[in-house]
């Protein structure tokens, strides 16, 4: 085990949460040409390293993203919010990047490294492929514990209680580090970086790298064949009064 | 956690139609089941109607601390040829690191070519972590089997669905369970019940207890009404409201992010892209505006009503039926008169 405390906090970046996306005209993939910014579950894992960071301050906070050049945008803003260096895995098409492959990327990444991790805090899921993969999948290849869907993370040494969200509600498990941790939404509430910390940020260390410099192949093991638009829906039509209601879903509707 | 015979009656809809998509009898399939009290749960039923269309056999998976009584449960149902057990206190609550070793284990021995659970807590947790340890891209939360390697599912909230074909030898495969009917017991045909191979069980993370949230309403994942909450509903209170007309129309109560961040109800009950996924007959939507993430956990319902006061509200482009009217009037009126 590293001394000083070592998180590694995975961010991808991905359309932005509130942009409607359209298929393109091809089937072959939705529209990218639209704002993105960072996933919003790795804001959550970012923000939770840096509140372990500032209870103890010889934590390092180390952010990683694989994909485009403009990964470093997303890099970027996890410096801002308070991670101490980058490392940026530059593909030059992030559309066919999938969870088996960053997974290893990341392992492999924590292989070269001297000082190793000794947790990773990683969003559980993207909100552009909803895959819900990468931590486990990265928790399997180091075997080490994982603790997914973290509602709440409480750190003592070496020691982490987690609290999980489960279907029926609520569940605690314990696991030592070196471990993996999964965010959910209600984690914490993350921090807006602040211009002087926007400019701070531009000057932390970004170290860059390819997956073959890490001897991972990265092709993709899922084709995707075509992506339609989902079925619509024909809404839009109003009632006047609750009685009305009640005789449409009765009558019209056959639900009650 | 979940009342099985419930499921099984209200998820029982016809999806005879779509039951011949499977291309021919070379798949061998590995169901991987949940089970909480003694009852199968969490999807399990709509994952082996989802595995049944891939043709071929399909052997399941009971591991817990006693298995039995749930693998004789699971040997009546129909497509279930062989019912393996896993007997042992580090499968009790479904932590992944003793599960993901016993599936790679069993795996190994019996070489199938696809392995499927629901796309729930448990299936979510515990399959990624099986198939990295196989060197095999997983494929979450299908809604659909088109062949042997060639699944749908939803993507980016489900604004977009995408059809892929998975190159990999071995599927591991989480099934949404709204998308397929649950499979029905038939106790004419009984499966044979043995014990699994044996695996290295893990003490690398203990499981310290659980909060579940109990309730008499049927199971939000299942029920074919459900009312939903959202901000609209101004605090936790005035939940009782919905709680009456549920009452009334034996629906279940969820709740939009909205709701559960102002903690008005339990995250439990959040419906969305990040809570549960819903699709019963009847949705009543009050009080909730209708963001995206939200439509991505309830759009597939059959119908939906939506209550709100502000005429705007996106949720009334995809409500079959709006009302615009305070929900504080409307509610309760709608209690009364039914």
């Amino acid at each position: 085990m590293s001394n000083p405390l070592r998180i590694y906090v995975p961010v991808k970046r991905v359309i932005d949460y509130a942009v409607k996306v359209r298929v393109n005209p091809a089937k072959t993939d939705v529209d990218r040409s639209v704002k993105h910014s960072m996933n919003p579950f790795d804001e959550i894992a970012i923000e939770e390293a840096v509140r372990m960071k500032e209870k103890d301050k010889k934590i390092e906070v180390v952010a990683i993203s694989c994909g485009t050049t403009k990964s470093q945008e997303t890099l970027r803003t996890a410096l801002a919010m308070g991670a101490d260096r980058a490392v940026h895995v530059e593909v030059k098409d992030d559309s066919t990047l999938q969870p088996l492959a960053v997974a290893k990327l990341l392992q492999a990444y924590t292989a070269t490294q001297e000082n190793k991790p000794d947790l990773f805090i990683l969003g559980k899921q993207a909100i552009d492929d909803d895959a819900s993969q990468t931590g486990q999948m990265l928790a399997g290849l180091l075997n080490w514990p994982q603790t997914t869907f973290a509602s709440k993370v409480e750190l003592e040494g070496q020691t982490l209680k987690v609290t999980r969200e489960i279907d029926g509600g609520l569940e605690t498990v314990q696991a030592k580090l070196p471990a993996v941790i999964t965010t959910d939404l209600r984690l914490n509430e993350p921090r807006y970086a602040s211009l002087p910390n926007i400019m701070k940020a531009k000057k932390k260390p970004l170290v860059k790298l390819t997956p073959e410099d890490l001897g991972i192949d990265i092709s993709p093991r899922i084709l995707t064949l075509k992506v339609e638009e989902p079925a619509k829906r024909v809404g839009g039509r109003k009632v006047d009064s609750v009685d009305d209601l009640i005789d449409k879903l009765k009558n019209e509707a056959k639900v009650l | 956690m979940l009342a099985t015979t419930a499921r099984i009656a209200i998820q029982a809809r016809p999806f005879i139609s779509q039951r011949f998509y499977a291309t021919g009898a070379g798949a061998s399939t590995l169901l991987l089941v949940e089970h909480k009290d003694g009852l199968i749960g969490g999807a399990t039923l709509n994952a082996l109607s989802a595995a049944s269309k891939l043709g071929g056999s399909i052997t399941a998976l009971v591991a817990g601390d006693a298995p039995e009584a749930v693998a004789k449960q699971v040997a009546k149902y129909d497509g279930v040829s062989k019912v393996l057990t896993a007997t042992g206190a580090a499968y009790a609550n479904g932590l992944p690191e003793s599960f993901a070793p016993l599936l790679v284990e069993i795996q190994k021995a019996n070489g199938y070519t696809h392995l499927v659970t629901g796309h729930t807590a448990f299936g979510k947790n515990i399959f990624p972590r099986a198939a990295a340890l196989l060197d095999v891209a997983p494929i979450s939360d299908i809604t659909g089997v088109s062949s042997e390697d060639t699944f749908v599912r939803p993507i980016y909230a489900g604004n977009a669905i995408a059809t892929v074909q998975s190159k990999d030898a071995i599927k591991f495969i989480t099934v949404r369970g709204t998308a397929f009917a649950a499979a029905e017991a038939n106790n004419a045909t009984e499966a044979t019940v043995e014990a699994a191979p044996t695996a290295e069980t893990s003490d690398a993370t203990q499981w310290l207890g659980e909060s579940i949230q109990k309730s008499d309403r049927p199971d939000l994942g299942s029920a074919s009404r459900v009312i939903s909450g959202g901000r609209g509903m101004k605090n936790g209170e005035n939940f009782q409201l919905l709680y009456a007309l549920a009452d009334k129309m034996g629906a279940a109560v969820g709740a939009s992010r909205a709701a559960v961040d102002a903690g008005f109800v339990d995250n439990s009950l959040q419906v969305g892209q990040t809570g549960k996924i819903v699709a019963p007959e009847l949705y009543i939507a009050v009080g909730i505006s209708g963001a995206i993430q939200h439509l991505a956990g309830m759009k597939d319902s059959k119908t939906i009503v939506a209550i709100n006061k502000d005429a705007d509200a996106p949720i009334f482009q995809v409500a079959d039926y709006g009302l615009v009217e305070d929900l504080f009037k409307a509610v309760p009126e709608m209690t009364e008169k039914l």
